[in-house]
């Protein structure tokens, strides 16, 4: 069990291993520094021009609804092809081989099932949340404020992760103090988010995702062409000279029991579904078309991404692990077996290579931070603020306010964050974001658009239950309750909380749903098929063009008047 | 339900018939992927020797291999086969029935 929340965190963070060598700070990296610097430059660059184009809320929430399918795909790749899942997975393959593999496709698998069951539809019912969708025919109040939290909830616990992945990375690849490598993360991605919305965040994630590609591509090529391109003769070298011999080309213990398995596979699989930045992104697009494309594209770039991985770690078997440069006294690599690939570009590409690897880990980092700032900002401006607050009334430049205070605040919050958790277990985090995710908002959205039966009292008890329960299984499991508490055994057996979580979710959303006999009820069910007509054909009801119509004039009309209302 | 697109899209076979077909085939392939993913991991659970047998005397290639990058490919031959026929026959689907409501209704 150690075993596996250890390798959540490794691929989605690098962060178990590097927290073991975080003294260990480099020397300046100079070549990493500039690259790093120019990245910057250019990001600062795409914010300033994404800004001027940043007018309404619908450009800054969804970028107008004008990025591409291909676009979108690269964006929702960025945001999965983290710097810990490059980092990570060739990490776990450089250390335990075939396990690296099992890893990846674990995060892959999640993305076929969002395209046959939710993209088109989420695309078609919401306009900047997925409590659009969520709501849609329920009670604004009770369901925003619901599904806001899980948002924030989940985009906290990721956020917190990837701060302190980004600080610890950073103090390996750049010799950088932590504190300053947190709050420089903090500041750029308030920069990005606040200035440029979801048009900059797009746009870092689109060059950060090809920045990566390629350097993987590179990586691998390199390594293939030192085994003339022959995967016989990779996996034989690789076995002759790593330690475990012949058993890096098994499944080795990743996932023993059942029961874990299982649950690992449900939290990776639907958590990603109900991940509030990944979900926003679909808003981004056109219509229900350009989605599927998107998922199309990102899947292509995901799967070809984690194929790369496999390669590099096993390249790093064969020519980063037999080579002593990159030990130190004792024979470990140098700054943790998360190094890995860093020092395998190091090996194939040289010095300058090896600053480029480095600028795009930490690139990554920013992009990534940036989508959960914006999905996080999103929650509160239009859902608590506009929706459950000011019940719709509030005016766009003020729900926009709203959004920029809460980008700042975010902000100030994930850099104390990231210094408060410097040393706390972050695969935790990881884990209990995906679970929250799969446990609460996962089920609401699948359920709000595929039973008609539902109503807001099942929501409301099923998702409360879904999330409650995921952060006590959590609790009582063996991370918190043994390992930090300090118990001898754990009252919750497994790592993993979703298999049962989710359980109590969908049984709690069931049970108080078909029970319910109110008046709202009914009116909720009754409401369904005009749901279900938008959801699949994309057709508004004229009462919502005619309003929607009015808004966009409005805002557009705004937007006109004012160069720049939303950063006065 | 006040909608007048909507009463005649409701009312259109051809939405029935979409919808039908759709449905049916988003089904057909979560199921298929929910399978092998989850073959996979029980694979990994209960055979892990198996996946770790060479392919054929004398390589170092195991099963596992290919059945993981196997699983890869899948992912995005299904996704592409969806993405091809919805956008493809669904969406013609839908804007012949979105002609058909609003202009001959």
């Amino acid at each position: 069990m150690a075993k596996l929340s250890m390798v959540l965190a490794g691929s989605l963070l690098a962060v178990p291993l590097l927290a073991q060598a975080a003294d260990q700070t480099r020397p300046l990296n100079i070549q990493a520094i500039i690259l790093f610097v120019v990245f910057v430059a250019l990001t600062l660059y795409i914010t300033y021009w994404a800004s001027l184009r940043t007018r309404s809320r619908r450009d800054y929430y969804t970028a107008g609804g004008k990025i591409t399918g291909l676009q979108n795909g690269l964006a929702i790749s960025g945001d999965f092809m983290s710097a810990a899942s490059f980092l990570g997975i060739s990490a776990l393959v450089y250390t335990s081989g075939y396990d690296g593999l099992i890893y990846s496709l674990g995060f892959l698998v999640g993305w076929p099932i969002i395209l046959f069951l939710i993209a088109e539809r989420l695309r078609n019912l919401g306009r900047y949340t997925f409590a659009d969708v969520a709501s849609y025919r329920l009670k604004q109040k009770p369901i925003r404020t619901l599904s806001a939290c899980g948002s924030l909830v989940v985009v906290a616990l990721y956020l917190i992760a990837q701060m302190v992945g980004a600080g610890k990375l950073i103090q390996l690849l750049f010799g950088l103090n932590y504190h300053v490598a947190v709050v420089m993360v903090g500041i750029l991605m308030v920069m990005y988010v606040l200035f440029g919305g979801m048009l900059a965040t797009t746009w870092v994630q689109i060059i950060k995702a090809v920045l990566l590609l390629a350097g993987a591509s590179f990586m691998a090529l390199m390594v293939m062409k030192t085994v003339h391109f022959s995967f016989d003769t990779l996996f034989s070298e690789a076995m002759k000279v790593h330690s475990k011999g012949a058993a890096i080309m098994r499944p080795g213990g990743l996932v023993s029991d059942p029961i874990s398995a299982l649950s690992l596979g449900l939290a990776l699989m639907f958590g990603t579904a109900g991940l509030p930045h990944i979900l926003m992104r679909f808003f981004t697009v056109s219509d229900a078309k350009e989605a599927r494309k998107s998922v199309l594209y990102a899947t292509g770039f995901m799967g070809y991404f984690y194929f790369l991985t496999f390669i590099i770690g096993f390249g790093a078997i064969l020519l980063v692990g037999p080579n002593p440069v990159f030990k130190d006294g004792s024979g470990a690599l140098l700054g943790g077996t998360n190094m890995a690939a860093v020092h395998l570009a190091n090996a194939v590409g040289g010095n300058f290579f090896l600053g480029f690897i480095s600028a795009v880990a930490f690139a990554t980092i920013l992009a990534v931070v940036a989508g959960l700032t914006l999905a996080g900002a999103s929650a509160v401006s239009h859902d608590l603020y506009a929706s459950v607050i000011k019940e719709g009334r509030a005016t766009e430049r003020d729900e926009l306010r709203v959004s920029k205070i809460t980008v700042v605040i975010l902000g100030i919050v994930a850099i104390a964050l990231g210094v408060l958790f410097e040393n706390q277990n972050i695969a935790f985090m990881v884990g209990l974001a995906f679970s929250i995710a799969a446990s609460c908002n996962f089920p609401i959205i699948l359920l709000s658009m595929y039973w008609s039966k539902l109503t807001t009292r099942g929501a409301m008890v099923g998702g409360w239950a879904g999330l409650i329960t995921a952060v006590t299984l959590m609790i009582l499991g063996p991370t918190i309750w043994v390992k930090v508490l300090g118990h001898a055994t754990p009252i919750y057996p497994y790592e993993y909380p979703a298999l049962f979580s989710m359980l109590v979710a969908f049984i709690g959303i069931w049970l108080f749903s078909i029970t319910d006999r109110s008046v709202q009820g009914a009116k909720e069910r009754g409401l369904f098929f005009a749901q279900f007509i938008r959801s699949q054909t994309g057709v508004r009801e004229a009462v919502d063009t005619a309003r929607e119509a009015v808004e966009t004039a409005r805002e557009d009309l705004e937007a006109a008047q004012n160069v720049k209302p939303a950063t006065r | 339900m006040n909608d007048v697109i909507y009463q005649r899209i409701a009312s259109n076979p051809h939405f029935k018939e979409l919808v039908a077909k759709r449905q049916h085939f988003a089904m057909l392939l979560s199921l298929i992927m929910l399978v092998l993913y989850y073959g996979f991991i029980m694979l990994i659970a209960f055979a892990p020797g198996w996946l770790g047998t060479p392919l054929y005397e004398g390589t170092s290639v195991t099963r596992g291999i290919p059945l993981g990058i196997g699983l890869i490919v899948i992912s995005f031959i299904l996704t592409a086969i969806y993405v091809i026929r919805a956008n493809g026959e669904f969406e013609r689907m839908t804007q012949q029935l979105l002609r058909e409501v609003r202009y001959n209704g």
